[in-house]
């Protein structure tokens, strides 16, 4: 009796081992691809980063030098243009969503987000063909702002909606009971209160869109030449990356490298600025 | 030999006070007391407030006379809080909530289909349970929303409004050297009295306190029952208490609720000293509650 119940002890011990055992190697292996990843971008990448590359236009095969000055405000620029019609609408709609249709409305529109999230970026991208570059009969850097608007929404609206439900009741019935107009409860109080939550949101759906490269295939579609109108063809970090990549001379290979880290690095900057405004909202 | 003295009850010393000369109290269907009209502020006519299905406030009437205070006590859960937001129509905000009966502020109905909710709650101020300061804004602000409300844009005019709703709520001396510090820098008693301040900055008719005090220490208590003392000289107000000495301290009217009904409102004195109701007498000596 006794001897089976310390087998049984026994095994219970081994068996709670083995399991943390098993759950802390996946952890492991977690960080060490994400490490890999990082460090194997940046070791292939960093050594071919200079001023030149990021204020120069692309050069062709085989002339060296050569850089991503067109691709890096091309980037900024369709990204710019994606939050412009992105962030009003996003924010509109989860204000909306959040202060005046809390029922199934709410839930519903709630719920369609969380997919439209989950929707393979490539997909939104053909959608934004159909939509923009069809009619327009070319490929435009405008058309790869409406992709990107598509991706960002979702994103905005869900941390949005986030954000405002930060803010406690107490407040607004506090700017209720002083006989503020719902309103302008919502835009003196509501909002400057969510402030820094707001930010964070919107700042992690711009380090998104400035990492797609699929839907950018068939709307901004690259640009070799140095380019600002947003009816053309415009080319974006993604995209040089994608089609360096995959073109087979060792050269663009190095350029491809250089400019995903330059990305990874951008990213970074959004992440940590994001970061920094979420630990003093913490403070406050 | 330790000489063993029983002290008088808290609320005996209470006889020293004037009491007020008459009062209307109606207490379902009967009128018990009769005070001139034009003393009475708030009226308050079988008053039901809902939440969904559930009644929270069941048929009370009440009156409330002008520039003095009115204490509402019971236990938790009877529907005084609730009582207490219907005046200032801040019961509508939750949702599924609805209120049937009349309040009549000076004999208009604040229920009626032409009243505005944003101007009664300009008419009738409101403090709330925890002090709920508006954290992106400085203090000065704080206090200015009501007055900036109201239209004012003129830096002196705002100045002078604010200096002076900050000296009513006796916060002036502490925060005039910070006026533009955030308003979270403050301790809970400075910030329920900055809530005070911005209050009585919309300068409204009546002042609705709800537990101002029950998250402050004492000292702070003492300072906000100074200043309901010195506020009921210019507001009229009711303040919804678990704090029966407050009650009794604060208070020139007392009602009782139980379970969303108006058990018994008169004079405080007399709720406190000779209750006509077997419940109020149970509650006010803590047998239950």
């Amino acid at each position: 009796m006794s001897a089976e119940t310390s087998l049984r002890d026994h095994r219970r011990k081994i068996l709670d081992r083995t399991s943390v055992f098993g759950m802390a190697l996946c952890t492991a292996l977690t960080v060490f691809v994400l490490l890999v990843i990082l460090g194997y971008v940046i070791y292939r990448g960093a050594s071919y980063i200079s001023w030149g590359f990021l204020t120069s236009l692309p050069t062709p095969v085989g002339e060296g030098g050569g850089g991503i000055a067109n691709a890096l405000v091309g980037s900024l620029l369709v990204v710019a243009v994606a939050s412009m019609m992105a962030i009003p609408i996003g924010v509109g709609a989860a204000i909306y969503l959040s202060e005046f249709q809390s029922g199934w409305l709410g839930r519903s529109v709630r719920f369609l987000a969380d997919v439209l999230i989950g929707v393979p970026s490539i997909v939104v991208g053909l959608f934004a063909y159909a939509l923009v570059v069809q009619p327009m009969k070319d490929f435009s850097a405008f058309s790869g702002s409406v992709a990107y608007a598509f991706i960002m929404i979702p994103i905005i609206l869900i941390t949005t909606q986030e954000a405002l439900r930060l803010v406690p009741t107490s407040l607004r019935e506090a700017a209720l009971a002083l006989g503020t107009p719902r309103w302008r409860m919502i835009l003196s109080i509501v909002l400057p209160t969510a402030r820094r939550a707001l930010l964070t949101g919107l700042l992690l759906a711009v380090a998104r869109a400035l990492g797609e490269a699929a839907p950018m295939l068939f709307t901004a579609f690259g640009n070799p030449f140095w380019n600002t109108n947003l009816a053309k063809p415009m080319a974006t970090v993604p995209l040089v990356i994608y089609r360096y990549a995959v073109a087979p001379y060792d050269d663009w290979h190095n350029q491809a490298w250089a400019a995903a880290f330059v990305l990874i690095l951008v990213v970074l900057v959004v992440n940590v600025l994001t970061r920094l405004a979420f630990r003093s909202r913490v403070d406050d | 030999m330790i000489e063993v003295k029983l002290e008088e009850p808290w609320w005996q010393n209470l006889r020293a006070r004037p009491r007020p000369k008459a009062l209307r109290v109606i207490r379902g269907e009967k009128e018990l007391g009769l005070v001139p009209q034009e003393e009475v502020r708030l009226s308050v006519e079988r008053l039901s407030a809902y939440y969904g299905q559930a009644r929270a406030v069941n048929n009370v009437s009440l009156a409330i006379r002008a520039r003095m205070s009115t204490a509402i006590i019971g236990p938790s859960g009877c529907g005084k809080s609730t009582l207490l937001r219907s005046l200032n129509r801040m019961h509508e905000v939750v949702r599924g909530a609805r209120v049937e009966g009349k309040v009549l502020l000076d004999g208009k109905d604040l229920y009626a289909p032409s009243m505005d909710a944003v101007k009664v709650r300009r008419r009738i101020g409101m403090v709330f349970q925890r002090a709920n300061p508006f954290p992106s804004r400085s203090i000065f602000e704080n206090v200015a929303v009501g007055p900036r409300l109201d239209g004012m844009r003129d830096r002196k005019a705002l100045e002078q409004s604010v200096e002076r709703s900050l000296r009513m709520a006796a916060l002036w001396d502490e925060v005039k050297d910070q006026l533009h510090q955030p308003a979270t820098r403050l301790s809970g008693g400075q910030q329920q009295r900055l809530c005070i301040a911005r209050a009585i900055a919309i300068e409204p008719e009546v002042l609705l306190m709800d537990e101002p005090c029950s998250a402050l220490d004492p000292i702070s208590t003492a300072r906000i029952e100074a200043l309901i003392e010195e506020l009921k000289k210019t507001y009229t107000i009711l303040i919804v208490t678990h704090n029966l000495q407050q009650a009794a301290r604060a208070s020139d009217f007392t009602a009782f609720m139980y379970l969303g009904e108006l058990v018994e409102f008169d004079t405080t004195v007399r709720i406190f000293e000779r209750p006509t109701q077997k419940m109020t007498e149970d509650y006010i000596t803590g047998r239950y509650g």
